[in-house]
């Protein structure tokens, strides 16, 4: 592409930004017997490299699934072999038997940070800089833009660089997955999603839209013919990759089941700790986690989920679009993360990915969106003493989307993409001309609200009476956003026929 | 929103740049620092907690102060600033004392004090003529410069890791060559006087400023051709610089003159019993002449051309800091230099 050198100062700018914020404290750090993150990684590293695979997922007095067991699919086991194997060739202290529990070390840390920049680099960031490259009928100085701008997404930094995980490689495997399918490469991408899944089964919430949209494209080249082929080639494709990852585990039956037993721990609850998401909120009045029996939890949760997602991805299977793929990942996501069972606060980053890729469509919303989902693991941040690095982030980040896109001169109806809604209110209600308006009142609110929780949450100590007051604040506040946000991204996707099939853009 | 919108806005590029900057800064605030960490510290606490009159005496750290009295002052200023973060760092006797709000009380001041350089850099923009310049904003001559300057590696390595104040020193000295741009120079004459004796290492560009002033401010008129009208020549102007240096460096040194340190406070700014290269070497002729007499002398005691007996055991390449001689070249004096850099100086100053 032309201007590569701006592609690649801006690629740059997200490496340095990345390292500098590991320099900063990990999950866990100092804080035995349990410590955090970082330590579960390592211990990965410790029982995949020692033990033979059959006793990987089970318990044993060499492997205490009590200390942070494997709960992550296989892939994420090979990831930490591989990691381990190197490990080996530096200082075999770091990952030798039960003895290493709780190393660290400046070295050590140097080594896994720099195993999480590797994965990024040979993931995430190209997935990232291709997609930009492949955006339509928007010029090169705003397609560097859009990359700069998604690479400084202070979210994922602060997580993966910062606590302490590897989220970037099943969002940069998904990331492929999505550029695959949205270019006719259907195949590739669903064997990119695949390897996503079988990273960090939470990709699962990515898993509808994707099957809608190819269930679609092949609706629409004809079930008795083309279409019926691509269907059979993506179930091959989808089970030989299955097959691939899982094979050391399919050879007994016990294998497969406690993989799967610790993959989906369904005997843990609605939701634990502090998280962004309605029965978390809900239950700051009505405790609901005590109140009802544990099956009908599961049965309400399931229920939520599915009714506010069903709109969307059925609207998908029937005019299948990469837009609309797009702002379906998007809604499917946010309501799995609202409604599902057992949802950690990292799991917005699965919502912020979608998000990040319409940015150059809905510039305003999309900043506001990912500003609020930074804010929403505040709690988390500051347990890991990373306050410093989230305020500078966040707001290099507000910078560089407020420079690139000028978002607040982007606030009129036809730019959120609510025209066709406003105009079809309009029917009923001839003054509804001051949405625009709500909204940016309401954004100003949300900013100065934000800004107050972390101040307070920063400087102040709660009350004995309510010691969580902050947390829950701030996780209260987030979901009303992500309520708001959902409705928001359901109304765009619901309304958007019209505009697509009118103006027969090729988006 | 409209208001919000323009602060924000594409066309602001020099604001994003600066904040971008200031931002990453922040980001580098628990990297490295070095001994010079120390060394700033170790000021705070003589100029906070001694009188004057022990400022250039004080010896209880090896990190002395070697800087003019600007430099002092400014220190004494922040150490009014630094007791609220931490009242232990002002103590002379706390060596190598870095808790974690010194820490952050010394980096947030080295970021704060840039913006001295933003704003001298801000001025040099304004002084930059862009007309052959594009319609694209990074062809611009005013973009390049705030980039190349703002987001200057080197000084970013060199103030915001190992930790020093070259930001807001370069500052000035941009922002003395703006006000000559600016045809204010009488402006720009104050402002490098004061940055001389800020950090006394610019005395290395004193003999372009003095040539400089002296042909374009001094000299009011030229002839048609461009070059010199003798007798434009203004003694006015020329007293009047004169009286600028005088009158700053008056206010510098005098309360040094007053309690009669002045050879005290020389030795300490002018170190010639440190060497002629410091532990780390700069790449300049002298290191080049020194790494030469090293080379010599192997050929030479592998040539049995030297007695091994009479060669110093301690050389240049140790990384001490020290005087001594070369073994086969002859050995360098402080006046040689000065000869050296004069006659290499007058090429210049003859095409002025």
């Amino acid at each position: 592409m032309e201007k590569w050198y701006l592609m690649t100062a801006a690629v740059l700018l997200g490496l340095t930004v990345r390292w500098t914020v590991s320099l900063n404290s990990y999950s866990g750090a100092g804080k035995p017997p349990m410590f955090g993150d970082y330590e579960a990684q390592r211990h990965w590293q410790e029982i995949t490299f020692n033990l033979p695979i059959k006793q990987w997922y089970f318990n044993s007095s060499d492997n205490n699934l009590q200390y942070w067991g494997l709960d992550y699919p296989p892939l994420t086991a090979y990831h930490s072999f591989l990691c381990a194997y190197v490990a080996k060739f530096i200082n075999p202290d770091w990952i030798a038997l039960h003895s290493s529990r709780g190393y660290e070390s400046q070295a050590h840390k140097l080594f896994m940070r720099a195993t999480v920049l590797i994965a990024d680099l040979l993931i995430y960031i190209p997935a990232v800089v291709l997609y930009c490259c492949c955006l339509k009928e928007i010029s090169t100085k705003k397609k560097i833009a859009t990359a700069l701008c998604i690479l400084l997404y202070p979210g994922l930094i602060l997580i993966d660089y910062g606590h302490f995980q590897y989220n970037s490689v099943s969002l940069g495997f998904a990331l492929w997955g999505i550029l695959g399918v949205s270019y006719d490469w259907d195949l590739l991408g669903s064997l990119a999603f695949c390897l996503a899944i079988n990273y960090k089964q939470m990709e699962l919430y990515h898993s509808l839209p994707f099957f809608c949209f190819l269930l679609g494209k092949c609706f629409k080249k004809g079930l008795k013919g083309k279409g019926l082929v691509l269907l059979i080639k993506l179930a091959c494709t989808v089970v030989a990759s299955f097959i691939l990852c899982w094979l050391p585990f399919f050879t007994e039956r016990e294998q497969t089941l406690q993989v799967l037993r610790r993959l989906f721990p369904v005997d843990r609850g609605l939701f634990e700790d502090k998280v962004a998401n309605i029965w978390c909120s809900f239950s700051v009045f009505f405790k609901i986690r005590d109140i009802l029996p544990h099956h009908i939890q599961i049965m309400i949760s399931f229920c939520f989920t599915f009714l506010s997602l069903l709109p969307a991805c059925i609207k998908l299977t029937l005019h299948p679009s990469p837009k609309g793929f797009r702002f379906t990942l998007v809604s499917c996501a946010l309501s799995f993360f609202l409604f599902s069972f057992q949802v950690h606060e990292k799991s917005i980053l699965l919502v912020s990915l979608p998000v990040c890729l319409v940015l150059s469509e809905i510039p305003f919303m999309s900043t506001w969106f990912l500003l609020v989902s930074t804010f929403s693991m505040l709690p988390l941040l500051l347990k890991d003493e990373l306050l410093m690095p989230s305020v500078v982030t966040v707001m290099a980040f507000f910078i560089a989307c407020a420079t690139s896109f000028s978002i607040f001169e982007k606030t009129s109806e036809e730019e959120l993409q609510l025209k066709c809604f406003s105009t079809s209110v309009r029917k009923y209600f001839t003054c509804f001309t001051f949405l625009p308006r709500i909204i940016q009142h309401l954004f100003l609110m949300s900013v100065i609200t934000m800004i107050l929780l972390t101040t307070m949450t920063v400087t102040l100590d709660p009350p004995q009476k309510l010691p969580d007051l902050f947390a829950v604040l701030v996780c209260f506040v987030s979901c009303l956003h992500f309520l708001f946000f959902l409705v928001y991204f359901t109304i765009i996707i619901m309304w958007d026929s019209k505009t697509g099939r009118s103006q027969k853009k090729i988006s | 929103m409209a208001a919000f919108g323009i602060a924000t806005g594409g066309s602001n590029w020099f604001s994003a740049l600066a904040l971008g900057v200031t931002l990453l800064k922040c980001l580098l605030i628990p990297t490295y620092h070095s001994t010079d960490f120390e060394v700033h510290r170790n000021w705070l606490a003589i100029t906070h907690s001694l009188p004057i009159s022990q400022w250039y005496y004080e010896a209880t750290s090896e990190w002395t102060l070697d800087y003019p009295p600007f430099f002092a002052w400014f220190e004494y200023a922040l150490s009014h600033v630094a007791k609220y973060f931490d009242q232990e760092m002002l103590n002379v006797r706390n060596l190598n004392y870095s808790s974690s709000r010194t820490l952050l009380f010394q980096r947030f001041s080295v970021i704060f004090t840039d913006a001295l350089f933003v704003y001298a850099v801000h001025e040099c923009c304004k002084c930059i003529d862009g007309k052959k310049a594009g319609k694209e904003l990074t062809e611009k001559p005013k973009f390049i410069l705030s980039a190349l300057l703002l987001w200057n590696f080197g000084l970013l390595i060199v103030d915001h890791i190992h930790f020093q104040y070259n930001g807001f020193l370069s500052g000035l000295m941009l922002l003395s060559i703006a006000r000559f741009f600016q045809k204010r120079h009488m402006e720009g004459a104050f402002l490098f006087a004061v940055l001389l004796h800020f950090k006394h290492i610019y005395l290395y560009v004193a003999p372009a400023y003095g040539v400089y002033l002296l042909r374009s401010y001094c000299f009011t008129a030229n002839k048609q051709d461009g070059s010199i009208r003798w007798n434009s020549f203004s003694f006015v102007r020329l007293i009047s610089l004169g009286l600028i240096v005088f009158l700053v460096s008056a206010l510098s040194l005098g309360p040094f003159l007053a309690l009669n340190q002045l050879p005290q406070v020389f030795s300490r700014l002018f170190p010639f019993k440190r060497g002629l290269c410091h532990a780390y070497w700069a790449p300049n002729f002298w290191a080049l002449y020194s790494a030469f007499d090293k080379v010599l002398s192997v050929i030479g005691l592998e040539l049995k051309l030297l007695d091994p007996n009479k060669i110093p055991k301690a050389s240049m390449t140790s990384g001490l800091v020290q005087q001594f001689q070369h073994t086969v070249l002859p050995s360098v004096t402080p006046l040689a230099t000065f000869i050296c850099t004069l006659i290499a100086m007058l090429k210049r100053k003859a095409s002025f």
